[in-house]
């Protein structure tokens, strides 16, 4: 076997340099050590370990019932742990009740007081540490500023509107400076386009405040926007961590795979490999698949090769022939505008997804329903997987 | 179309001629009889109106009404002291009832579901028997030789005379009307979102203070309709003082039913009953108001 020599790829189009879990030296704020709950016999989390580093704004992403929101829960300290510590700065945060545990935590159904006003809604905690009135007046306007809702002092919450609750619930929230803000599912309840804006705003917020985020959601999208690193949980166990980019471009399983985007999964056996490349047959595709070489491939076994829908191109001419190459017709075309995706359907009867970018107003030979095309995509565009 | 609409229109018809027929009638009588005087006949009051005279009649019987009874309220302390007391007896009945009631429905909302229903049920299993049935088994509880005397006996206390005094009116008053303060106050407990206490911990109370910051507050519709859903009936009330008060009990109730029956004085019941309704509009307006807030909040 020759010597295997790759390039170093830089995985996603983001490049950050804060990565506090890369250094060793660095103390987690928050470290979750094999933390098991059960709820009348149901495995909700299942030895769950995780650190959270300070300034981090961290996504627990799973579908509902993956035991996300317990997770959370456990932190805030609305439910206790069967098994293992939830620890804080350090500090073993059992036997702490929820009123006594420095972190705060924005409610999906946020939760606000409907006797109170927004103002004494956002003084809650403040008034509740004992803080003197003209600090906490001061702090109600500042926070009443920072989520823009100046004006709005004295409406109760029942006068407001979606956007503008989850706004005081968010200012109620962090008024009190925790050291960390626990969000659950923050934005589940608002419509698309303030969904979009509002997880913006949530980043900005939190690089201005410096405060770390700890966000739960089931909503891919709202995770990878947001989150600094994202935790994909299944059945109560964390199943990948990592940058949004790292968890979408090198999911390590089909479930993962599957869950954040969309996704083409081909099975096939691993052939032979030269080093630089490995040759995979399937079932799927005459000529087999050609991948870059990874330590993960063993020859032989079966694995899947997962290839997102827009690293595959749609060619109306068929191509030379050659492996990544599959041919089929078109069974449904969806234009979202910045996006096309087709479906093609293989002479297998398999259904494959393809997208592409609308990069320009025009196009030269438009794709239409029923036509023969050919589907590529590049030796490096698929990820291999073994589970 | 048309037939439709009367339809409609008699639909809405009946409850104003039922209220017509069998509350604004009586309450008119009443009225006139309170601006009647007294005398020695049968019906035993004056002015009557005779038709047979035509207008002059009508002018004469309207001449003959007067405020007098009214202005003899004022200045007989009896009436005063009656009424004093049956608002006294009605506040303090309904501080004691809300002392006992809330903790009883604050229990019970947080009781596990499957079991609220049954601690409901027994709530209201009382008034499954005659309610004056229920009063005579209070005296035969509360009498010299009754069953807690009995009881104090038999541990070495007692005995205690409690029939025919006032602490046995405030028990008959909290025993009856418990659970009309119970029943608004589960109400409004019950339908308390518990995520709105988990908030509250998250900020930094402790349970108590919880309660006193969040529950309580939300609490006040259901406190205000409990509390005056008891006061008004018992300023009113009557068989309560009458079968476990003493003799020197005043209360509104019994002195209307004194007058009436005892001293034939329809004109002075009458006023009585009247000053008595007047009274308690204050307080039935506030109920009502406060159960509209109500229905808005559940919306």
């Amino acid at each position: 076997m020759t010597e295997r020599s790759r390039p170093r790829l830089n995985i996603g189009a983001v490049r950050s340099t804060f990565a506090p879990w890369t250094d060793p030296t660095a103390k987690p704020l928050v470290r979750f050590e094999k933390v098991v709950k059960r709820f009348d016999g149901e495995t909700a989390v299942n030895g769950v370990s995780l650190d959270i580093y300070p300034g981090e704004f961290f996504a627990l992403l799973g579908p509902s019932g993956c035991g996300k929101t317990t997770l959370m829960r456990l932190l805030a300290g609305f439910e206790t742990p069967d098994e293992g510590r939830v620890l804080l700065a350090g500090e073993d945060l059992a036997g702490k009740r929820p009123h006594e545990r420095p972190v705060n935590m924005m409610f999906q159904s946020y939760a606000l007081f409907p006797h109170l006003s927004v103002e004494r809604n956002i003084a809650f905690g403040l008034k509740q540490q004992g803080m003197a009135k003209d600090e906490i007046a001061a702090r109600v306007d500042e926070m009443l500023s920072l989520v823009r809702l100046d004006g709005l002092a004295k409406r109760k919450p029942h006068q407001l509107s979606g956007g503008q609750r989850q706004r005081v619930a968010l200012a109620r929230a962090i008024a009190p400076r925790p050291k960390m803000l626990l969000l659950d599912e923050p934005l589940a309840a608002l419509d698309k386009k303030l969904r979009e804006e509002t997880q913006f705003e949530l980043m900005a917020l939190q690089q201005q405040l410096g405060m770390t985020f700890l966000i739960v959601t089931h909503d891919q999208e709202e995770a990878m926007v947001t989150a600094d690193r994202i935790a994909v949980m299944r059945a109560g166990q964390i199943v990948q961590m990592g940058r949004p980019a790292d968890v979408y471009e090198a999911p390590n399983s089909r479930y993962v795979a599957d869950f954040i985007g969309d996704v083409n999964i081909f099975e096939g056996k691993a052939e032979h490999a030269d080093g630089v490349t490995v040759r995979m047959a399937s079932a799927e595709s005459p000529q087999g698949f050609d991948i870059v070489e990874d330590d993960k491939i063993e020859i032989g076994a079966t694995a899947w090769l997962a290839v997102r829908p827009e690293k595959i191109q749609v060619h109306l001419d068929e191509p030379p022939p050659g492996p990544n190459r599959l041919a089929g017709k078109v069974a449904d075309i969806g234009y979202l505008g910045d996006w096309t995706t087709y479906l093609v359907e293989l002479e297998s009867g398999r259904t494959i997804r393809a997208a592409r970018a609308n990069a320009s107003r025009f196009v030269d030979r438009p794709v239409d329903w029923d036509d023969q095309v050919w589907l590529t995509f590049a030796r490096d565009a698929g990820v291999v997987l073994t589970q | 179309m048309s037939a439709r609409r009367d339809r409609t229109s008699l639909a809405a018809l009946a409850p104003l001629l039922w209220l017509g027929l069998f509350f604004l009638f009586p309450f008119l009588l009443v009225a006139k009889l309170s601006l009647s005087e007294t005398t020695l006949a049968m019906p035993p009051y004056a002015p009557r109106l005779d038709w047979s005279q035509g207008m002059a009649g009508l002018r004469a019987f309207l001449a003959g009404l007067d405020f007098e009874t009214y202005a003899r309220l004022t200045t007989d302390r009896l009436y005063i002291v009656a009424y004093l007391s049956s608002l006294k007896f009605a506040a303090v009945a309904t501080f004691i009832l809300l002392l006992i009631g809330y903790p009883l429905a604050y229990a019970m909302a947080r009781c596990p579901p499957s079991l609220r229903s049954a601690l409901l049920m027994a709530m209201i299993l009382p008034f499954w028997t005659s309610f004056l049935i229920r009063v005579y088994a209070l005296i035969g509880i509360l009498k010299p030789e009754g069953l807690l005397n009995v009881a104090l006996r038999a541990v070495g206390l007692g005995p205690v005379s409690l029939l025919n005094t006032d602490t046995a009116i405030y028990i008959g008053l909290v025993y009856a009307y418990l659970p009309f303060m119970v029943l608004p106050l589960y109400a409004v407990l019950e339908r308390q979102q518990h995520d709105l206490l988990e908030a509250a911990a998250d900020l930094g109370c402790a349970p108590f203070e919880a309660f006193w910051r969040v529950t309580f507050p939300l609490s006040l519709p259901g406190v205000a309709a409990g509390s005056l859903l008891c006061f008004i009936p018992m300023v009113g009330e009557f068989v309560i003082p009458d079968l476990l008060g003493g003799s020197s009990t005043l209360m509104l109730g019994k002195t209307i039913w004194t007058e009436f029956f005892a001293n034939r004085d329809w004109p002075a019941a009458s006023a009585v009953a009247i000053v008595l309704l007047f009274t308690l509009v204050i307080p039935i307006v506030l109920y009502q108001r406060q159960q509209a807030k109500l229905t808005e909040l559940g919306r």
